[in-house]
């Protein structure tokens, strides 16, 4: 494997006439510059993006939130103090402050549980992602690459699965077990969620297949792992990540819905789908309640689906 | 030295015909496209004039902005990132660029028709070619179903594909390349427009096929006494069909002849390079000669003549001054009408 | 049967002989006119190659419902440092031929010969030690590298496949010789291939094709998809290595001038068949078969004076089917020399008879019934 300095690179513009004749400098694209992949061509295109930037700020924040909430607020989100704090409205002038956005029917901190109820929902939106890309590359790959009766059979499996309609299937599912913790609602999720990414996997990686540049490797005698992981892999890859980003943000919506329904994430456990579901109950006399984490889960989806979209662009100039 | 504004008279083209100035002028046209790596300058002041029964071909490589000019001729360029910033196109003296999108949209199609290269993909595949054919008729001319229909059939004869009557019905997949390309042409010849511009027509087929289809456009152009604006890379082509010719490099026109004159002494060092790198077939050559080096990035078109770093003849002149499109003479200086040269050396190229 | 030389006869033992039967008892070892001399035994030899892609329907049984006749039986010979072109119409299969020579298809029936070893059934090891051998270049430079792959790691591939050819610590200069080579600069090495132009990437192309110093390059339409000015660089870039490296080319090309300037032996291909084959000299300036003088004779030349002079022999229709090729001649659809033998009596590949035995260029392997000289190329 040859030394990857980006130096030599640039170098190469200055001296381009003299060692090679035949190819004048002004061949390749645009001013000195060093290796550009496509993968730092479309960094160079999101760094560039407004919606990209608002998008991933956003994200970084909800990130880091989830990560260390106890840094966004001092109040637990757990205390409940019925006495003082019953369906208390939001004192929007607090900023931070554990009354910022009021208190709800049992006296908890709205904030805190803002604040808290994040990282159910990133932990349900990035594992669900996370593990549908690895199993729906896998098997979509599969299905793409060796064709004949592994596609029959891989591509049958994916429609059936694909037939079930996917809030539906994951509330028949999810009623079946007692303790629903974070990560059954997220297994649940995966179960029927995979079969986006395989399609979408074995789409591109049938167009990829067919590209000289794999008869080329076939040609030279390399073996299937290495086509697969060497060539088509990253090939496929881009639109596979655009997929999983915008899909990212259905997830989380998705928990959400079913924690409202009931089925999903429960008490104790604090999540933003779980407030709103109980915030139905004071709907009349304290809006805020069912309000607030609402909107909280609205401008994460938001987010995931902006950023998405900004990704897609990027790596896929010809949509624009 | 005589400087040529707008090509000059064209020597003998084909048919008689009442002359009334051309029926296509393009002046001083740029076209520019705004990128991430810049702007791209791919056309950068273009005359050309095409009169009725005559065939003008526009030769040039990827990147000369040959098609990108006839692009803007038929407001068909996309708009942005394309931009027009100067530059007149008169249709029989009207200036296009000027007009309305209502009235250039009636020109279009009417009296200036336009041929791709990819003719399966300028099809609509979910439609018959009968459908596609006749539509041009009960849209411009109101025609009925049935009347449409009769004239379909009628151009798919005059394209000479067989048994028209029997598949007016078929859909585009269901015709060879070659007869795809009949089609086209049959479209752009439905309403009789005066002036055809061919881009690349028959790059996309196989020599047999390709002789066929060149044949069946010079004839119909004829008879039509239309004007054809034929781009293309091929020198062979050109050769068998056109009347003048117009080189074009880095967006330019470096080069304007009467078909056979360029060939026999051609005035332009590139002309001349692009001529001695083609293969012969009736002989075999030791080692073909090479312009050297590649075309140039359009953001970044080299300052002065834009051919200087491939030129075997460049001077220092050569990399600052951008030569104008010069009156080519003959040695004593008799004008060599619809010659033009934009070299700074024509005189050595093409006497020396 | 396409160049039975005399070569042939002195391998009564070689295990092409029984492969060979019916076509090779029709040709005649007439020592084709003008035929290269003896250069001992060809680095490949292709034998009655065959290649039918079924047609199916149907979604869960498959039904064999006919054949897409890509190949239907071609054989040719190729000799050490020569250039053997394959031209021939869309169609024609001489893309399939290429696949089925670089085994990336599996031959219907028939026999490729490395060095006299059948190649078609090899496998696994084997046929990876015959790939080091035997590369390939394509068409189209924008899809035949692979755009996330720096060029340093493309053209070093071969190397991670074949580790045996350059030891680790080598490589890097390997790959920068080879740049070199192709007259690319060295120090391109971390770049990406969107960072060159068509006829850069063609020479990154070769230089992979080169790096495992093959005796054979297959190359598919190489220079099509370039413009003419750089298309003269690639064919002289070609011509050099040939002469440096001693490398045998296939080279397979729609266009009859750059095959002309680049082979030694030219073979004409319509529908799955040789029509002809014979040296440059032979097939261009005194083809016999009507199929190569209509080809040659469409060929636009660039050279407005002959366009008057040349006789043009303008073929009708377009190419058939070969799902459903003509029964007896291929080409009799759309030759004006066809008469009712054609339909019935398949031509074989031979010396026609009216020339055999004669020392006259025209005297080399056409399948034609009624095979005749005609030049078409000069200007009459």
């Amino acid at each position: 494997m040859p030394e990857k300095t980006a130096a030599t690179a640039v170098s190469a513009e200055t001296e381009a006439g003299a060692t090679a004749p035949d190819d004048a400098p002004a061949a390749v694209t645009a001013k000195p510059e060093k290796a550009r992949s496509l993968w730092s061509d479309a960094w160079g295109d999101l760094r560039r993006n407004p919606l990209f930037l608002i998008s991933a700020g956003l994200i970084l924040v909800l990130l880091a939130i989830s990560a260390f909430p106890g840094l966004f607020t001092s109040a637990s989100p757990r205390d409940a103090d019925l006495a003082n704090h019953y369906l208390q409205h939001p004192n929007w002038g607090h900023f931070f402050a554990p009354d910022w956005f009021g208190y709800d029917g049992q006296g908890r901190s709205i904030y805190a549980r803002v604040i808290y109820g994040a990282r159910a929902s990133i932990m349900v939106g990035v594992g669900v992602t996370a593990l549908v890309t690895i199993i729906g590359t896998i098997i979509g790959m599969a299905a793409g690459y060796f064709g004949g009766l592994t596609d029959s059979l891989l591509s049958r499996v994916t429609d059936i699965f694909m037939g079930i309609p996917f809030l539906l299937g994951a509330l028949v599912v999810l009623t079946g077990f007692e303790n629903r913790s974070i990560w059954v609602v997220i297994l649940a999720l995966v179960f029927l969620g995979w079969t986006v990414i395989a399609r979408v996997a074995r789409g591109a990686v049938i167009n990829i297949k067919q590209a000289d540049y794999v008869v080329a490797a076939k040609a030279l005698g390399a073996s299937t792992s290495r086509i697969l992981l060497r060539h088509v892999l990253p090939n496929a890859l881009a639109p596979i990540i655009v997929v999983a980003t915008i899909a990212l943000g259905g997830y989380i919506a998705a928990e959400a819905t079913l924690s409202f329904l009931g089925v999903g994430l429960a008490e104790p456990t604090v999540s933003w789908g779980v407030d709103v579901s109980s915030g139905r109950e004071q709907l009349r006399n304290a809006p805020h309640v069912l309000i607030i984490p609402s909107v909280m889960v609205s401008i994460t989806v938001l987010a995931f689906l902006m950023f998405g979209d900004a990704v897609r662009n990027a790596l896929d100039p010809k949509l624009r | 030295m005589t400087i040529i504004e707008t090509t000059a008279d064209v020597p003998a083209p084909r048919g008689d015909r009442q002359h009334e100035g051309p029926l296509l002028e393009v002046r001083d046209l740029h076209v520019e496209f705004h990128t991430r790596d810049g702007v791209t300058k791919a056309v950068n002041g273009v005359n050309y004039s095409v009169s009725a029964g005559e065939t003008l071909a526009v030769l040039g490589e990827s990147g000369s902005g040959k098609s990108v000019t006839a692009q803007a001729v038929m407001g068909i360029l996309d708009m942005p990132p394309g931009r027009i910033p100067k530059g007149e196109i008169l249709f029989r003296g009207q200036d296009m660029l000027r007009m309305s999108a209502e009235e250039r949209r009636a020109l279009r199609g009417r009296k200036i028709a336009m041929i791709f290269q990819d003719a399966l993909s300028s099809l609509n595949p979910v439609l018959s070619v009968g459908y596609q054919l006749g539509e041009m008729f009960r849209v411009h001319e109101g025609l009925s179903k049935k009347e449409a229909k009769a004239k379909a059939i009628e151009l798919m004869d005059k394209v000479k594909i067989p048994a028209a009557a029997a598949r007016v019905g078929d859909y585009p997949h269901q015709f060879s390349g070659g007869m795809r390309q009949r089609i086209m042409i049959a479209m752009a010849l439905a309403l009789e427009p005066d002036l055809i511009i061919a881009d690349e027509p028959t790059t996309a087929l196989d020599v047999t096929v390709q002789a066929q289809v060149m044949d069946l456009l010079a004839e119909l152009q004829a008879e039509y006494n239309m004007g054809l604006i034929l781009i293309t890379h091929d020198l062979g082509v050109v050769a068998d069909v056109a009347d003048r010719i117009a080189v074009m490099y880095a967006g330019r026109i470096v080069e304007t002849a009467p078909v056979h004159e360029l060939y026999q002494r051609p005035a332009h060092p590139y002309t001349r390079g692009l001529l001695d790198s083609i293969p012969r077939l009736d002989q075999k050559g030791e080692e073909l000669y090479a312009i050297k080096g590649l075309p140039p990035n359009l953001t970044r078109i080299p300052t002065g003549c834009a051919f200087n770093p491939r030129c075997p003849k460049a001077g220092d002149v050569c990399r600052t001054d951008v030569p104008a499109l010069h009156q080519v003479t003959e040695q004593d200086g008799t004008e060599l009408p619809g010659r033009g040269s934009a070299c700074h050396f024509w005189k050595e190229t093409i006497h020396g | 049967m396409a160049e039975l030389s005399k070569n042939d006869e002195a391998l009564v033992d070689s295990p092409d002989r029984t492969g060979v039967q019916p076509p090779a008892a029709e040709a005649k070892p007439a020592g084709t006119a003008g035929a290269p001399v003896d250069r001992g035994e060809p680095i490949l030899r292709v034998r009655n190659l065959v290649k039918h892609f079924p047609m199916t329907q149907g979604i869960l049984f498959k039904k064999k419902i006919g054949a897409v006749k890509a190949v239907d039986g071609v054989s040719f010979d190729l000799h050490q440092g020569e250039t053997l072109g394959i031209v021939g119409e869309s169609g024609c299969g001489k893309s399939t031929v290429a696949k089925l020579l670089m085994s990336l298809e599996t031959a219907t029936s028939g026999e490729v010969f490395y060095k006299g070893q059948d190649i078609t059934r090899l496998s696994g090891r084997a046929l990876k030690a015959v790939r080091r051998n035997i590369q390939m270049v394509f068409q189209d430079p924008y899809t035949s590298l692979n755009p996330r792959m720096t060029v340093g790691d493309i053209i070093g591939e071969p190397f991670d496949i074949h580790p045996e050819v350059a030891p680790k610590g080598d490589r890097s200069r390997r790959v920068q010789e080879l740049l070199d080579v192709v007259g690319l600069n060295p120090e391109y090495i971390n770049r990406y291939p969107h960072q060159f132009s068509g006829g850069q990437r063609q020479r990154i192309g070769i230089a992979r094709g080169l790096a495992l110093n093959p005796e054979i390059i297959v190359c598919d339409e190489p220079v099509s998809a370039l413009d003419v000015s750089v298309q003269a660089q690639v064919i002289n870039l070609m011509g050099k290595l040939q002469d440096e490296f001693d490398l045998s080319y296939v080279f397979i090309a729609h266009d009859l001038s750059i095959v002309r300037h680049i082979s030694d032996r030219v073979g004409v291909m319509y529908l799955g068949r040789m029509a002809e084959i014979g040296t440059d000299t032979q097939i261009y300036d005194h083809p016999t078969h009507p199929y190569t003088q209509a080809l040659l004779s469409a060929v636009p030349v660039p050279d407005p004076e002959s366009r008057e002079v040349r006789e043009r022999i303008i073929l009708s229709g377009d190419v058939p089917s070969p799902a459903n090729p003509p029964s007896g001649c291929s080409f009799r659809t759309r030759c004006w020399k066809a008469e009712d033998k054609c339909a019935t009596e398949v031509p074989l590949l031979a010396v026609p008879e009216r020339f055999a035995g004669r020392d006259t260029p025209a005297a080399h392997e056409s399948a034609c019934h009624f095979a005749e000289e005609k030049d078409v190329v000069h200007a009459a």
